[in-house]
């Protein structure tokens, strides 16, 4: 249990006090000494002369006033004010609150606190129709009159005890940024640098001669991160290796993943149907584009680059199969 | 060994005066405006948990890392650091596209002609091209491989669905501006390439023929296919891609930074 402030909870036992015609120093010692809180402050909801009934647990009623709002957001409410005869008056601001949200607890804890309340003032007729209207008249039973403000002020000490945000944040094994994670990418930047540099000053860039739209050189090829589908191309109808493979399945597929895979588990030993399909992706698509930029020469016609050379220019300077 | 120690005392005090003057350097007034507290280039810098995240967090880098990260993450095995990879070749292409452009003029009588000039006229011409064109099938490489990994680690499961999302457009945008930069050496496999890319955005049901016609500024690869293809490659899809990069980032920080280990 979370410290209640020495204020407020004085400021709860005069009120206390007040409704039971106690005296504040007796009231304030229950609160503090032998019972707990929650216990101490059920004389004031119900009659004094009330029988706690066993079985309901204090804290369970904390919970209906703290979930109410977020869950249902009060449908019920115009409901259980009309069929008492008793009715509190409608200034009763924590009704309508209480009603809707003992609906929605588990019924053991709506039963439970219903019947509690149900001895003070006897149901009218249809009462037991509803469990809500049964916890409905629970207003009501201070005898004295209780100023109304001053429960609803001692409701929110007691919301106070448990966090509406409940943080889950657990202890996680982590390391400084600086210099762990910038260390090491720094380095890997380093040899990105390193490697493309001595690339770039072994491998001339290829620059064939200037364009001309007389002349189409054979084979013409696109660059290669489309070459798999200039494959699929000389494969399939147009129709379905220029559009439906790259947008539907490339495109709104790959991005549709998350939303169609609904296996929380991230282990590859629960993962095996989708770790397959993607490989057979992979190796598909590194197939189809190892076969379009190496094993496709003069018009685009299967040949071997061993026996009839790389038609592809990017890789001209790459690989000599044949001086 | 008069002279020896002759030489380890004009070390010495070289070293002495070279401490002093950094010393000096470091506690002025303005490289005191200039690094923020913590940071390791600050005069009197220690090694302590507090300035270790000081670095970060005073830092323009807080923007893309958090303070800590979580161990794994760090290992070099688990990401290969695929995606800072694609974001470093992302920077060296702009910049040594940026020192091409200084070079070269989108038009179809000259294209071709400052490409050439970059491999004999310019200083360091040929190698920035060079770095700039294999840079780019790299990054094409890292951008897919990144892809992969982040799939084989199932990476892309909630809270991280949404940025899945970004990264393939991430992706697609990347070959875009590949393929926008393969038209701009007007040569022959420039001109033939993008004449069958473009014959394949020509397929696209409905729209085929305005999507192609949109690209090409015309019905086939002509001199404003050059200019489009341009403006395209150094501006309009860079533009775009950075927007995603951004979010891309950002997510991955709010959506609780790197995922865990399998």
């Amino acid at each position: 249990m979370v410290e209640i402030p020495e204020e407020l909870l004085r400021r709860s036992a005069e009120a206390k006090a007040k409704a039971l015609g106690l005296p504040v120093e007796q009231v304030l010692a229950e609160m503090k000494g032998e019972k707990p809180p929650a216990e101490a402050e059920r004389p004031a909801e119900a009659p004094p002369g009330t029988v706690p009934v066993p079985g309901r647990d204090p804290s369970e009623q904390v919970e209906a006033i703290m979930s109410a709002p977020e869950e249902e957001p009060q449908p019920e409410a115009p409901q259980p004010a009309t069929p008492t005869p008793s009715a509190p008056t409608p200034s009763q601001e924590a009704e309508p609150q209480t009603a809707p949200a003992a609906e929605t607890e588990p019924a053991g804890a709506a039963v439970a606190t219903a019947v509690e309340e149900e001895e003070p003032t006897p149901p009218p007729a249809g009462n037991g129709a509803r469990k809500a209207t049964l916890v409905e008249p629970r207003p009501v039973a201070p005898p004295k009159g209780a100023p109304e403000g001053v429960r609803t002020q001692r409701l929110l000490t007691v919301v106070k005890a448990r966090a509406i945000q409940q943080v889950k944040a657990e202890p996680a094994d982590k390391v400084n940024t600086w210099p762990h994670l910038m260390l090491n990418e720094f380095v890997a930047l380093l040899v990105m640098t390193g490697f493309l540099l001595i690339l770039s000053v072994i491998l001339q860039a290829p620059l064939l001669e200037p364009a001309n739209f007389n002349l189409t050189p054979n084979p013409s090829k696109a660059p290669w991160y489309f070459l798999g589908l200039q494959e699929l191309l000389s494969y399939f109808d147009p129709q379905i290796a220029g559009v439906t493979v790259p947008t539907v399945i490339g495109l709104i597929g790959f991005m549709m993943i998350p939303y169609v895979d609904r296996n929380p588990s991230t282990k590859p030993s629960d993962r095996k149907f989708a770790i397959m399909l993607y490989t057979f992706f992979l190796a598909g698509s590194a197939t189809l584009t190892i076969l379009g930029v190496l094993f496709r020469g003069q018009g685009f016609n299967f040949s071997y680059p061993w026996r009839d050379g790389v038609f592809f220019d990017d890789l001209k300077d790459w690989i000599h199969f044949t001086e | 060994m008069a002279n020896g120690d002759g030489r380890t005392g004009l070390l010495e005090r070289v070293q002495e005066k070279t401490t002093e003057l950094m010393d000096r350097v470091r506690g002025s007034q303005f490289v005191e405006s200039v690094l923020r507290p913590g940071s390791p280039f600050k005069k009197g810098y220690t090694d302590s948990p507090r300035n270790r995240s000081y670095v970060i967090m005073n830092n323009v880098l807080y923007h893309l890392h958090p303070v800590k990260v979580k161990r794994h993450g760090v290992k070099l095995s688990y990401t290969l650091c695929l995606g800072g990879l694609s974001f470093f070749l992302f920077i060296l292409l702009t910049i040594t596209g940026i020192f091409l452009m200084f070079y070269f003029a989108p038009t179809a009588d000259r294209a071709y002609a400052d490409v050439q000039a970059l491999s004999t006229d310019v200083a360091f011409g040929s190698l920035v091209r060079n770095m700039h064109r294999w840079g780019a099938h790299l990054m094409v490489l890292t951008v897919f491989l990144h892809m992969s990994r982040v799939f084989y680690h199932g990476a892309y499961k909630p809270p991280r669905e949404f940025n899945w999302v970004v990264g393939v457009i991430l992706l697609l945008l990347t070959l875009l501006l590949s393929f926008s930069g393969y038209l701009l050496p007007w040569d022959q496999l420039a001109l033939w390439a993008v004449t069958v890319g473009t014959n394949m955005a020509g397929f696209v049901p409905v729209f085929g023929t305005q999507v192609k016609f949109a690209l090409l500024a015309g019905v086939e690869v002509t001199a404003a296919t050059l200019l489009r293809f341009y403006v395209l490659h150094v501006l309009f899809l860079p533009f775009i891609i950075v927007i995603f990069m951004a979010v891309h980032f950002w997510r991955v920080r709010k959506d609780g930074g790197i995922s865990g280990p399998l």
